[in-house]
């Protein structure tokens, strides 16, 4: 490993102004369709059908740029953003930040698929409904699920689709007025929370205990009652542990009338080792956009099927693909479907690129990326615990750690005062994407999550453990230099006191104006 | 398992150099936490692995069974409609840095954090309200958002919502209010579509925590009375929530100028794809009050300044809100959303700027206006079936034609015609009734085409 890391990284840094400090009053960049003579004369003066109380009086005060000016801005701006194929991004984990394969994105973005309407006639969007009745197919069979809906657009709203199925499938059963308790883990995603309370649950959250980085069986046992509709957790957590008495609690929650939903966000590790629903699990859900290789779209579309058991089927929302022997098609006819969740049929286009990942991937590539994900997550962790300050929490327990791994910088700050904050600050120096810290509560002190995926290299892995060194090195020796930080990036360290103050926070520019101009 | 083009580290001597470090024999040894007894023991049953010509040929055979908007004339919109994208807008979220970034933090990722404020700021100028937040899925899960931020900061729990509003919106409205809050719909006028203001008036009452209102509505009317409406909301103490399609407010009044606390719409025409209903963008604006910004459910950028004069920067405004923080306790659950095409949409409107989209909204209204008349001439045809101003989707009803939507649609469909979204079963009291969409991509020859197909259709 090198003592300094060599690449003399600056970041992009255009000082880029708003755009609307770019504009010139006239210019334009766009010119509208034409409309026929005779389309006009026969539609009159429409826009004074329009009552005048109803008229706008100005147009909206949108900036006004021509087309080159437009591009040069964004371009800028894409510039000053740092993607899976802008470097390395092993730190982020539970965001499985892998390569985004390019001819997915071709695939996806053919106008056979951009041009299709939601509600065209089937008969003419035979293809498309092919491709996602076959993808429910593999899910299933990667799952042991028994059927599959496309339908929620992120992970955390899969999370609310399936609390949703958990009510109706109670409702159902006359009982959802006793059962109104979801019970979750703090070591799950902060969504297995915050969606079924958004749902109408009470929320029962379990701690691990100290020792095992797991909550015991016997709190588990504790927790449920007549009141628990249902437990909802993250397996693998996004402490990298997976949960081994997982067939336990679905045993426990089942026998009192609970349904167990396991969040796969985290799946990427398991994929072709372990399917959820043959332990005993009712409903899941993945992320397209984690462990299958969908772009992350800058936070979105993402795509999160959710699986469930075949005596849950009749809940999903509406419409499933199905398919008769000789054609598919949309059934719209469930009665006791939740109803929808969201608009229409989910981010297809995400399924698209999916399916052709599974299909690139294979049954044998889908374990190979399991496997080197968890080798990679390790080896990392390894290369970071020989470093100065940094330690494993329930390291004794679990030395090994699935997808990704939760560490501390508790002995570090404590010996130098620099904590995550600063450290997540000084990496992005190096032109490295900065680390995951923790969700909230921080049960672990100055918490940071690394989660390489398998689409990183060993070099990139050295490298990033490299420069966690040299950073180490500087807090012992320089902290500074860390307090400072960043000093290679667009920007200097942002002020944060907007982020409260009512009087000072700017969401929109016309806000801006009025507050600060 | 050979090689692997996505995995550097597939290299049976890299494995083995790696394993070693890690001091195990066989990589197995790592997933010591999962017991073995459930351990799967078998290989999937999936398909072997693919190269990537043979991939590209197995999807493309697939994709061009369908027929897709280019090849088929279509009039379908309800939600998701075909608008013409500039090139630039695909340009831009091409952008390998903006596909494949995620959740850096503002030294990342400056310039994703300054498309997102500059995408709220500009639906900010279309809607005139001072707060934007991120956005979210859809329309419907952002009324659905409306709903839950009216009930936490009125303490109230019904919202009152017009029977014209889109029965797929409502039905999603009522999975996120479900014991939260109860649904109560109003009565419009049976002539003019329009929500009936003595049916308001005698339902809401001391519980309505928001009446909700849509314009243009589901049905492509124009709601004229919405000052009125807010009035009487908040004579009630209720807020009053306004959904919205973008473009018509390049000519419509924007509804924070007649009393919107908070609105929401479908940002897809801006720029995006209809994607078969993939290219979805909910967006949620509201007044800049404390009490509002603090129900906000997703994540809002603030724009701020850095320790170098001249810089901007961004941050998160009232973090602790979030699902992130609070968990069970926050205003939301939304997560992974709709950014890159919240960046599209921040492209597409500062191409057309105010002008543009002014104008873009003109040519939509003639061009369906054109269509209105047109279709209207046809023998047993009633088109529209409201007698109010409409934007760019209109009813078509052909009950005297003793046709049903569906053997017209069928008919159409021969002629290479995709009609309006069928809504007999949605609106039974509308009769055999379609929604028609008609935008700027549509040609007269196209809407002479449809007409002339009608025509002989319900002849």
């Amino acid at each position: 490993m090198k003592d300094k890391d060599v690449t003399n990284y600056h970041a992009v840094r255009w000082r880029e102004p708003i755009i609307y400090e770019l504009e010139r009053k006239g210019r334009r960049g766009f010119m509208v369709p034409t409309v026929e003579a005779e389309v006009k004369a026969r539609a009159g003066d429409v826009v004074s059908s329009i009552p005048k109380k109803m008229r706008r009086k100005a147009p909206p005060e949108l900036p006004q740029l021509s087309e080159p000016e437009v591009v040069r801005h964004f371009i800028h701006l894409s510039q000053q953003t740092f993607g899976v194929d802008s470097g390395i991004n092993v730190g982020v984990g539970t965001c499985t930040m892998k390569y985004n394969p390019k001819i997915n994105e071709a695939l996806a973005r053919s106008p056979r698929i951009t041009e299709l309407h939601p509600l065209q006639d089937e008969e003419t969007v035979q293809g498309i409904l092919e491709i996602m009745y076959k993808l429910q197919g593999w899910l299933c069979e990667i799952s042991g699920m028994d059927k599959f809906s496309f339908q929620p657009r992120g992970g955390a709203h899969a999370v609310f689709a399936n609390a949703c199925i958990i009510r109706a499938y109670h409702n159902l059963n006359g009982e959802l007025d006793d059962r109104d308790e979801i019970i979750t883990t703090v070591v799950s995603h902060p969504c297995n929370a915050a969606a079924p309370a958004a749902a109408g649950f009470k929320i029962v959250t379990l701690y691990p205990n100290g020792e095992t980085g797991c909550p015991d069986i016997e709190a588990v046992k504790a927790a449920v009652s007549k009141h628990t509709a249902g437990m909802m957790i993250t397996d693998p957590y996004d402490t990298g542990i997976f949960d081994s008495n997982i067939t336990e609690y679905i045993k426990i929650v089942h026998e009192a009338g609970g349904l167990v939903a396991i969040d796969q966000a985290n799946a990427n590790c398991i994929l072709g080792r372990v399917k959820i629903g043959d332990l005993g699990a009712d409903l899941c859900h993945f992320n397209l956009h984690k462990s299958f290789s969908t772009p992350h779209g800058s936070c979105g579309p993402g795509g999160a099927p959710i699986g469930v058991k075949e005596e849950l089927a009749k809940f999903l929302p509406v419409p499933t693909v199905e398919f008769d022997g000789t054609k598919y098609y949309l059934d719209y006819d469930k009665t006791h479907s939740i109803g929808k969740v969201a608009e229409f049929h989910g981010v297809v286009p995400n399924v698209v690129r999916a399916y052709a990942w599974i299909m690139t991937m294979g049954a044998q590539g889908l374990k190979e990326t399991s496997e080197v994900a968890v080798m990679n997550n390790n080896y990392l962790l390894k290369k970071l615990l020989e470093i100065r300050g940094v330690s494993l929490p329930w390291g004794k327990h679990h030395p090994f750690r699935m997808q990704d791994v939760r560490l501390s910088l508790e002995k570090q700050k404590e010996e130098t005062g620099i904590g995550i904050d600063e450290v997540n600050r000084r990496i992005v120096d190096f032109g490295v994407q900065r680390c995951f810290t923790s969700h909230e509560p921080w049960i672990i002190p100055e918490p940071f999550t690394p989660e390489p995926s398998e689409t990183a290299s060993k070099q990139d892995l050295d490298r990033f453990a490299g420069i966690f060194r040299q950073i180490s090195t500087e807090a012992y020796t320089d902290p500074e230099t860390l307090k400072k930080a960043p000093h290679n990036c667009a920007i200097s360290k942002v002020d944060l006191t907007p982020s409260s103050d009512p009087k000072k926070w700017a969401m929109t520019w016309r806000a801006y104006l009025k507050k600060h101009r | 398992m050979p090689v692997h083009q996505y995995i550097p580290n597939s290299v049976p001597k890299i494995k083995k150099e790696m394993l070693k470090y890690l001091s195990v024999e066989d990589v197995e040894e790592l997933f010591v936490d999962i017991p073995e007894k459930i351990r799967l023991k078998k290989r999937l049953q999936l398909p072997h692995p693919t190269p990537e010509l043979e991939v590209k040929r197995i999807i493309e055979a697939l994709l061009s069974k369908n027929k897709n908007c280019n090849e088929l004339l279509t009039f379908l919109g309800a939600g998701c409609w075909p608008h013409y994208v500039p090139t630039v807008c695909d340009e831009i979220n091409s952008r390998s840095e903006f596909l494949t970034a995620y959740t850096g933090d503002v030294y990342t990722d400056l310039g994703r954090y300054q498309a997102l404020f500059e995408f709220q700021s500009m639906i900010g100028d279309l809607v005139a309200l001072d707060v934007v937040s991120f956005p979210t899925y859809d329309w419907a899960t952002a009324s659905g958002d409306a709903a839950h931020m009216a009930v936490r900061t009125t303490g109230r729990h019904e919202i009152l919502i017009p029977k014209t509003i889109s029965p797929e919106r409502l039905s999603v409205i009522r999975a996120y209010s479900e014991r939260i809050a109860k649904i109560k719909p109003v009565e419009y006028d049976p002539t003019t579509g329009q929500l009936s203001l003595r049916d308001l008036r005698r339902k809401i009452s001391s519980k309505t925590a928001a009446v909700y209102m849509e314009n243009p509505t589901y049905l492509g009317f124009i709601e004229t009375e919405g000052k009125e409406v807010g009035k009487i909301a908040h004579d009630n103490g209720a807020l009053f929530i306004v959904g919205v399609e973008p473009l018509s407010l390049g000519l419509l009044t924007p509804p924070g100028e007649y009393g919107a606390d908070i609105v929401c719409g479908e940002g897809q025409p801006l720029g995006i794809h209809m994607n078969f209903g993939g290219g979805l963008l909910g967006f949620l604006a509201s007044r800049d009050d404390e009490r509002l910004v603090s129900a906000m459910p997703h994540r809002l950028i603030t724009i701020t300044s850095t320790e170098h004069k001249g810089e901007w920067g961004f941050a998160y405004t009232l973090p602790k809100r979030t699902m992130f923080v609070a968990r069970e306790k926050a205003t939301t659950f939304t997560g992974t959303a709709a950014v890159l095409w919240a960046i599209t949409a921040a492209v597409y409107m500062s191409l057309l700027g105010p002008q543009g989209i002014k104008e873009l909204a003109e040519v939509i209204m003639q061009k369906s206006h054109y269509a209105m008349k047109r279709i209207s001439e046809i023998e047993g045809i009633k088109c529209p079936i409201f007698k109010s101003p409409h934007f760019k989707e209109f009813t078509v009803n052909v009950n005297r034609t003793g046709k049903t939507v569906r053997q017209v649609n069928r008919s159409l469909l021969k002629n290479r015609i995709q009609g309006g979204k069928d809504i007999t079963k949605e609106f039974p009291q509308l009769g055999n009734s379609a929604l028609y969409c008609i935008t700027e991509m549509h040609t007269k020859e196209d809407i002479d085409r449809l007409a002339v197909a009608l025509e002989e259709v319900v002849k």
